[in-house]
């Protein structure tokens, strides 16, 4: 039931996002250029849930959120996940100095703020390693690569705790014996047995990413303008609660869905 | 508990000590120094002066010289100065600190007890499940400053009611309450989720208990059994909570400042780094993961205190 609802809205969420090119033409609007005569418009059947600031199409700059938003959260999971099970499994497997090494680095990021820590990074110069400066790709590359950096430690705390109680299981030593390496041992039978709370941790941390990306686009550190994303929608409209206050209530509710939508999933998961 | 806290505290040193140094690197891959920012500024100062003032500020020497001359300086105690605002880093820290630990006091107290309580009815009133239920799940999904900008549509633009940002002017008390007012709602919402969920997990394994069974038994009235006996073993584990989200309580102070204009530690970090403050900066974030740590340190004595099998 949950797991249903939640995988709904991410779909939905994901179809509006794969659709925005199609709605464009179907509109004949264009979410890029700025339209200074049609400013703040009301809805209407070319402007379905009005314009911006600037005349742009609201929706269609949702939608194209959404595919900032979604691909943020996906590749954040895809990689803290992958990082922080490989860090929990190689941490339970070596045990030792290694382990605690590991382990107390996973707490000391537990322990710090996040998010001051993510605008000290997100204001690095990127252009110094090499990457373009202010494009939208290299933007999300950013931060897909500043949340990694702090998401792993959450999986790989779980994926050691899982995988500690499987090594000491009677399986493992019946395929070390019969000549698994340790490598297989871990891949072939561990993993898939550590798999279930490891899925929870990467629904998990689609919504946290989706929220932190939005939190630091909204502080104007994250996705610039005029590329849009939720959270620089969000800035925009800040400044404008008392001319066009509905400015601010659309991107919320979108991001709000989403995270919803892949906490529902984790939950569901979880209950299994 | 001794040898805990004494363990606790070396380890916060040694956390903030790599915090330091990491901290200090990000800021040197930061676009532009101090003095891009004073030629920008000031047109009449020339390549020539800005090599030389440089080499006055020892800006010019490799990145690891300076900051270990940075944290010699501030072992003997010498915060050095704020360069944006032009003043001692210490005179700018110290009011931002007490207006973000007012804003997380009352932030912490209002999720705490309402999150606590909403847990424990949900689990006490099976009835009542889905509603604690949903409600955290709205808490967890709800994004923080969008939440501080739909408060301030409704009751400072809509109703007018309430003040949309600022500290106050006036200095009193009942002023001073009507500002922090939006803003501690806006933090205590977002963290009431975790209260909520880990009361209600919390408490509804207490009440399958056999004690609870023989409470009942003895015929105590249910109010009691509920708050009288279960309550109490169900905080343990909410206090954990507590703890961990201590870095969550302070992350989203940061966010709320921002949106309501409040001059705290979270707005202090974000202009500072903004404002290529570097001193300044770094040592309001190494504050702040202090304040963080120390959070965390108290509720894990407090823990021990309410859970004597953990004592030992």
């Amino acid at each position: 039931m949950r797991l249903a609802l939640g995988l709904a809205l991410l779909v939905l969420l994901g179809l509006g996002a794969a659709g925005a090119g199609w709605m464009q033409s179907w509109l004949g609007a264009d979410p890029f250029a700025p339209d200074l005569l049609a400013r703040y418009g009301e809805a209407s059947a070319a402007h379905p849930l009005g314009t911006d600031e600037l005349g742009r199409d609201l929706l269609l700059r949702l939608l194209h959120g959404a595919r900032v938003s979604l691909s943020v959260g996906l590749a954040v999971a895809i990689g803290a996940t992958g990082l922080g099970t490989a860090v929990g499994l190689l941490a339970a497997w070596c045990g030792g100095w290694a382990d605690a090494v590991l382990m107390r680095l996973a707490d000391g990021l537990l322990a710090l703020p996040a998010l001051p820590l993510l605008v000290v990074l997100a204001a690095v110069d990127t252009g110094r390693f090499g990457l373009p400066r202010g494009e939208a790709t290299s933007d999300i590359l950013r931060i897909v690569l500043i949340l990694v950096a702090f998401g792993w430690v959450g999986t790989a705390r779980l994926a050691r705790a899982a995988a500690l109680t499987q090594l000491s299981l009677d399986y493992v030593a019946a395929a070390r014996v019969s000549g698994a390496s340790e490598a297989r041992v871990l891949v072939r039978h561990v993993l898939p047995n550590i798999a279930g709370p490891i899925g929870v941790a990467a629904a998990l941390a689609v919504a946290g990413a989706i929220l932190a990306e939005s939190t630091l686009s909204f502080l104007g550190l994250g996705i610039q303008p005029p590329a849009p994303s939720w959270g620089n929608m969000l800035s925009n409209a800040q400044e404008m609660v008392f001319s066009a206050p509905m400015q601010a209530v659309w991107p919320g509710l979108c991001i709000l869905l989403a995270v919803a939508g892949a906490t529902l999933v984790a939950d569901g998961l979880r209950r299994g | 508990m001794l040898r805990l806290i004494a363990g606790r505290l070396v380890q916060i040193g040694v956390v903030l000590a790599i915090l330091s140094a990491l901290v200090w690197l990000a800021m040197g891959l930061m676009p532009g120094d101090p003095l891009d920012l004073a030629m920008a500024a000031d047109p009449r100062l020339t390549a020539a002066d800005a090599a030389r003032l440089r080499a006055l500020h020892g800006l010019d020497r490799p990145l690891a010289e300076r900051y270990l001359a940075w944290a010699g300086a501030v072992l003997r105690g010498e915060f050095g100065f704020s360069r944006l605002y032009a003043l001692p880093a210490t005179a700018v820290l110290w009011p931002a600190l007490r207006s973000t630990l007012v804003l997380l006091g009352w932030a912490l107290l209002l999720s705490a007890g309402l999150g606590i309580g909403l847990g424990a009815l949900g689990a006490a009133r099976p009835g009542l499940g889905w509603l604690a239920d949903g409600l955290a799940l709205l808490a967890q999904s709800i994004p923080g400053f969008w939440l501080g900008i739909l408060l301030v549509i409704l009751f400072a633009v809509e109703l007018g009611w309430l003040p949309a940002g600022g500290m106050g002017e006036g200095g009193s008390l009942a002023e001073a309450a009507r500002f922090l007012l939006l803003p501690v709602a806006t933090l205590a919402f977002v963290n009431i989720a975790a209260y909520a969920r880990h009361s209600f997990a919390a408490m509804r394994q207490e009440m399958a208990q056999p004690y609870i069974r023989t409470a009942r038994m003895k015929g105590l009235p249910e109010r009691q059994v509920v708050w009288g006996h279960a309550f109490p073993n169900a905080a343990i584990p909410v206090v954990t909570v507590a703890a961990l989200d201590a870095g969550s309580l302070v992350s989203g102070a940061l966010v709320t400042e921002t949106i309501f204009a409040r001059p705290g530690m979270g707005k202090l970090i974000y202009d500072s780094i903004m404002g290529n403050d570097y001193n300044l900066a770094l040592l309001a974030l190494l504050l702040a993961a202090l304040v963080t740590m120390l959070a965390t340190l108290a509720a894990d004595i407090v823990q021990r205190l309410i859970d004597p099998r953990l004592a030992g």
